[in-house]
């Protein structure tokens, strides 16, 4: 293998800072949550507790914390599902031209590029206006579906262009129906892309603030109550919070990940299986 | 019957069903609304409507807005300038220095990670280290730098920036880092057989090779920076103001007209730079 040229150091050390500068600020917090009880927001540590974590499972001191982390942990659940079979549906119909389809394509687009809070706002207004009560579990949701699905039919864009249309030539052949190519074929092979889909649906509206903000109606979701937070509370306590859904959140991509090479290796070790049938 | 539910048009439109329903309540429905609300009037306690120009006679009427306005292409640009230059570098490092795919992957799943995790948080997390008793002052303090702490690093204008690249970098990385790992190795291979230092095959081979992905990136960062109003709003301390900040302090005084009138005309600005650049590059295939 020939010397690495002197430009890789450079831009290795490069990538290090921006990766420094990428979670930094966060492994500082993580830090700062263990804080003495007579600690502040900022270093010096006064002693390391576990005060402040204590602090959040005392529930009267900090608003209703744990209800918001059930009510997003919920609407991650079902913006995730929404979001992996409306993408799936979507990038199948895509793969052929359609009357229409350019113009859909569009509004997907203009999907994500529209500021959230128009969507807010909007979603906010015809909800009151039609009558509707605003509710995370009605307007949050669809708000949300505004941002992820975008996010879930570029990655089923990216996949389908990639896919080699001859496995599903070989199964009609065969005389498979089109709904057995789908089931049989189509689906096993993009597998580890739908985690991502997944991924991506679970991990953007557990963490959504904008989308949310005008739409959840009476109960907050989680960021909604960290922000809440941020206005009252002066103590480490936001930071055990911070770091806790950090781990929560960290928890859940690796999941997926773990999830994702499991498969990629079981099937590298599985190879085709040609001729056991289905 | 069965003829027509083989045509290309119709099974298209029913596996598109569910999205264009989605698509339709809750974003073409919400655009009109607002498009709507935009000519109402607004008493003290609700709102009742109207067919009238007022909100935007208002709007444009006021020299808050124009300052408001550039105070978000400002953002906007400068935020644009220094994620592309972050991001190029960062993709530029892992498409032709990384030698294996299993690196680059890992190296780039590293990038990608805290875009999965909370953005208020992580726009908390700089309080610890920019506030007037934070990390930058103090280190700065004791390495004798300055003689007191710096009070423009939190709540200012350099915050808004610093939190904006921080949470939107990884927009630029990815797309530029999806048209990089395409670029065929034989032409880097040929220019510099053609006697092309390494200076000159970045500018005129992987340059312009990359710009689709560039361009996609600055979609992305362009109209996530000109639609926000959490990020000015939390890292400025409430002192800077965007367009974004102005629709959502109309909405906290329940101006729910005026906000609307606000959001068409920011609706119209992302538009037309979005449509702008859309005409430099086909988004469909370059995914």
């Amino acid at each position: 293998m020939e010397p690495r040229p002197r430009s890789f150091y450079i831009l290795a050390a490069f990538f290090g800072l921006y990766v420094l500068f990428l979670y930094g600020p966060t492994i500082t917090i993580g830090i700062l949550s263990f804080q003495g009880p007579g600690g502040g927001l900022t270093f010096p540590m006064r002693g390391t507790s576990l005060n402040w974590f204590r602090e959040l499972f005392e529930t009267q001191a900090v608003g209703d914390i744990w209800g918001s982390f059930r009510r997003s942990f919920a609407l991650g659940l079902m913006v995730m599902a929404t979001t992996v079979i409306v993408s799936v549906m979507g990038g199948l119909a895509f793969r052929k031209r359609f009357i229409g389809s350019g113009v859909l394509f569009y509004l997907a687009i203009t999907a994500l590029v529209i500021p959230s809070i128009l969507v807010s706002l909007g979603v906010g207004l015809v909800f009151t206006q039609a009558g509707l009560p605003i509710h995370w579990a009605t307007s949050g949701f669809g708000a949300q579906l505004t941002w992820t699905l975008p996010f879930g039919l570029l990655v089923m864009f990216a996949v389908f262009n990639r896919f080699n249309p001859a496995y599903e030539e070989a199964a009609r052949d065969q005389g498979a129906s089109a709904w057995q190519v789908v089931r049989h074929v189509v689906l096993p092979i993009i597998a580890p892309s739908l985690m991502g889909v997944a991924l991506f649906g679970f991990t953007l509206s557990y963490d959504e603030f904008a989308r949310t903000l005008l739409t959840s109606g009476s109960y907050n979701t989680l960021p909604l109550e960290i922000y809440g937070m941020t206005t009252n509370v002066t103590t480490p306590v936001i930071f055990a919070l911070g770091t806790l859904t950090t781990a929560f959140s960290f928890v859940v991509i690796g999941a997926f990940l773990l999830s994702v090479w499991v498969m990629n290796r079981r099937r590298a070790r599985h190879g085709s299986d040609a001729g056991k049938g289905v | 019957m069965l003829r027509y539910l083989k045509s290309p048009d119709v099974t298209g439109w029913l596996l598109a069903a569910p999205l264009v329903l989605v698509l339709a309540v809750f974003l073409v429905l919400p655009v009109l609304m607002i498009g709507v609300v935009s000519f109402w009037q607004a008493t003290e306690f609700s709102i009742v409507p109207a067919l009238s120009l007022e909100n935007y006679e208002f709007l444009f009427g006021s020299a808050v807005t124009y300052d408001v306005f550039w105070n978000t292409f400002r953002y906007a640009l400068i935020v644009w300038a220094l994620t592309l230059g972050i991001g190029f570098t960062v993709a530029f490092f892992l498409a032709f220095h990384v030698r294996t795919l299993t690196w680059q992957i890992a190296l780039a799943l590293i990038c990608t990670v805290p875009f999965w995790t909370s953005n208020v948080i992580r726009m908390i997390s700089w309080i610890p280290f920019l506030g007037r008793n934070g990390i930058a002052n103090s280190t700065l303090l004791s390495m004798g730098v300055i003689d007191q702490p710096l009070e423009w690093l939190l709540f200012s204008d350099f915050s808004v920036i610093l939190a904006f690249v921080h949470l939107n970098t990884i927009f630029m990385i990815i797309p530029i880092l999806n048209t990089m790992m395409r670029i065929d190795r034989s032409l880097i291979e040929a220019a510099r057989d053609a006697g092309a230092s390494g200076a000159q095959i970045l500018w005129n081979v992987i340059i312009p090779l990359t710009k689709p992905g560039i361009m996609i990136g600055t979609i992305f960062v362009l109209t996530l920076v000109m639609g926000d109003f959490v990020t000015v709003r939390f890292m400025s301390g409430s002192q800077s103001a965007n367009v974004g900040r102005l629709i959502s302090n109309d909405v906290g005084l329940l101006q729910y007209p005026s906000a609307s009138a606000t959001a068409v005309v920011l609706l119209c600005a992302v538009l037309m730079v979005v449509g702008l650049l859309l005409r430099l590059v086909d988004i469909r295939k370059e995914l």
